[in-house]
């Protein structure tokens, strides 16, 4: 593949994968969250596809695929039925729009999406002595790893829906990922395996976890959460 | 050149002065027809100036020297600024003074000029429209600066004339990320400054949501055609200029009359596309709350940070 098209298609898989990230914190469905969170998975394995491409390694490639089907097939499949479980059981109650939506977060949303260009700021600034190591285009984008990263961390601090709080979760699976992909390009096939067998589990188990969440209070904001029982 | 440079400017000027009020009737005509009305035509906002311009002028009691030097301040800044900014010719003689933050300024000075007219009038309805237009305005001039500022750095210059030649000279620096994330955070800028659909509704006067209308609520007679073709050719002006920074094909770039005069006819139809994009948009879009509304300037000023950082990480071919 020749070089510039090779760099410019990756700044753009990159730069679609960070925009996902900040729009899970502007809007509040937590359908169309979802949604972004497919198109994220989408943008990583044509990241990890083109990574693969450009330096010739057909289980690179392979790992793209199945990452791609992951995490744009199954894991948003999955919170979708998670969903559409929850809003189903609801709607007796005429209380389905707000268990479908993150209505307040902890933070606002305006305050939250300047937070994200202060972490956007902060990778750049932490990732420039890496990126001086070894400047390639693959190796300049890594602040985009570390920024999904932070973005995921604050998503996990600051929304209230236990649904939202997976797709924080699976946010900073998403930016460690891509971190690994643009430092290293990819990891041994058994350690991506590995990992994403792990994350697949970590959703099933948080499935189930919010429904039962649903099932004792009849509701899924983790705020009810306050004490633990045996 | 220096002749057909003059021209250009003469040009860009007259372009947005006529075209403005044919502007916005052709988007007003488009959205009519969308919504299954006959529509008024396309040459209605001229009429309207035409009957406002030949009455009495009349200002309200207690008005100071701000009420009435808005309006010819707000139309004198948006004349200069369609001069500078290169909407026909980044080769005239003024682009070299065509800085970026001078655009931005003079543009900011005609919102403030109205604010104040707003405030002197001393009614609450101005007050509130000032302080709605202030709030609006602090979020949304550095906005504009930002996403061009993402531009400007592949430029290495924040010149626009010089930004558009070196986009046309290569074309892969819009597709970039820094480019595509600049573009959206511009228009919603453009949304905003221009008082359009998701922030503010021109063709309303319901007290409770406007914040333009509200401003120039005690005008009336000749100021009022002022102030009407003013932001209709603010309106037009950063069309124009969102067009010539992201669609920038068909300026011209060298001194030639033939060059200029494709320029036009591009520029004409850039501007009915985009209109035409626009008013179809609004049929479909609702206002947003005004609570609402920092949150979407919050969202655009950040998509033009993130095109800033991700035009230092993402540096394109290189």
């Amino acid at each position: 593949m020749n070089g510039g098209l090779y760099t410019q298609l990756l700044d753009l898989a990159c730069g679609l994968f960070l925009l996902a990230a900040v729009l899970v914190l502007w809007v509040r469905e937590l359908a169309v969250i979802v949604r972004i969170f497919a198109l994220q998975g989408i943008a990583l394995a044509a990241l990890a596809v083109l990574l693969g491409a450009h330096e010739q390694r057909w289980d690179l490639i392979g790992v793209g695929i199945g990452i791609g089907l992951l995490r744009a097939g199954v894991l948003p499949y999955l919170m979708r039925r998670a969903l559409a479980a929850i809003t189903a059981d609801r709607q007796r109650y005429g209380t389905a729009v707000a268990e479908s939506r993150e209505t307040q977060p902890l933070v606002n949303v305006a305050a939250s999406l300047l937070t994200a260009a202060l972490l956007t700021l902060l990778a750049y600034a932490v990732a420039r002595p890496l990126t001086e190591l070894n400047p390639t285009p693959a190796t300049r984008a890594l602040p985009v790893g570390l920024a999904v990263v932070l973005i995921g961390f604050f998503v996990l601090v600051t929304r209230r829906r236990a649904l939202a709080q997976v797709v924080g979760f699976l946010l900073l699976d998403n930016g460690i990922t891509a971190t690994a992909f643009l430092a290293t390009s990819g990891v041994p096939l058994i350690v991506e395996l590995g990992v994403s067998f792990d994350v697949l589990l970590a959703v099933l188990v948080l499935q189930i976890l919010t429904t039962r969440m649903r099932e004792a209070f009849g509701t899924t904001d983790i705020d009810d959460l306050r004490e633990l029982h045996d | 050149m220096n002749a057909v440079g003059y021209t250009a400017v003469a040009g860009q000027i007259v372009a947005v002065t006529a075209g403005a009020p044919l502007l916005t009737g052709w988007m007003r005509q488009v959205r009519a027809r969308l919504e299954g009305r006959a529509g008024a035509g396309v040459l209605q906002p001229w009429r309207d100036a035409r009957k406002l311009l030949r009455k009495e002028p009349i200002t309200p009691a207690g008005t100071g020297p701000a009420f009435r030097a808005a309006p010819a301040l707000l139309v004198a800044t948006t004349v200069v600024t369609a001069a500078l900014v290169p909407l026909l010719s980044t080769d005239t003689p003024v682009s070299g003074h065509a800085d970026l933050i001078v655009v931005v300024s003079l543009i900011a000075l005609g919102t403030l000029a109205l604010a104040l007219a707003g405030l002197d009038t001393g009614t609450a309805f101005g007050g509130m429209g000032a302080s709605r237009e202030m709030t609006v305005a602090a979020l949304v001039e550095p906005t504009i600066l930002l996403s061009v500022f993402a531009l400007s750095i592949p430029a290495g210059t924040t010149n626009i004339p010089a930004i558009v030649t070196g986009a046309v000279d290569e074309p892969a620096r819009l597709a970039s990320p820094a480019g595509l994330l600049a573009v959206a955070a511009l228009a919603v800028a453009v949304l905003a400054e221009t008082g359009r659909i998701p922030v503010d509704n021109p063709s309303t006067h319901l007290e409770l949501t406007m914040i333009h209308e509200a401003m120039v609520l005690e005008y009336a007679g000749p100021d009022l055609a002022l102030v009407e073709l003013g932001a209709q050719m603010r309106l037009t002006l950063l069309l124009g200029l969102l067009s010539s920074l992201f669609v920038p094909w068909g300026i011209a770039t060298t001194g030639s009359w033939a060059a200029l005069a494709v320029a036009l006819v591009l520029l004409a139809a850039k501007l009915v596309l985009l209109g035409a994009v626009l008013a179809a948009a609004e049929v479909f879009w609702a206002k947003v709350r005004l609570f609402r509304v920092p949150e979407l300037l919050a969202g655009s000023f950040l998509l033009a940070l993130l095109a800033v950082t991700a035009s230092y990480f993402l540096t394109g071919a290189s």
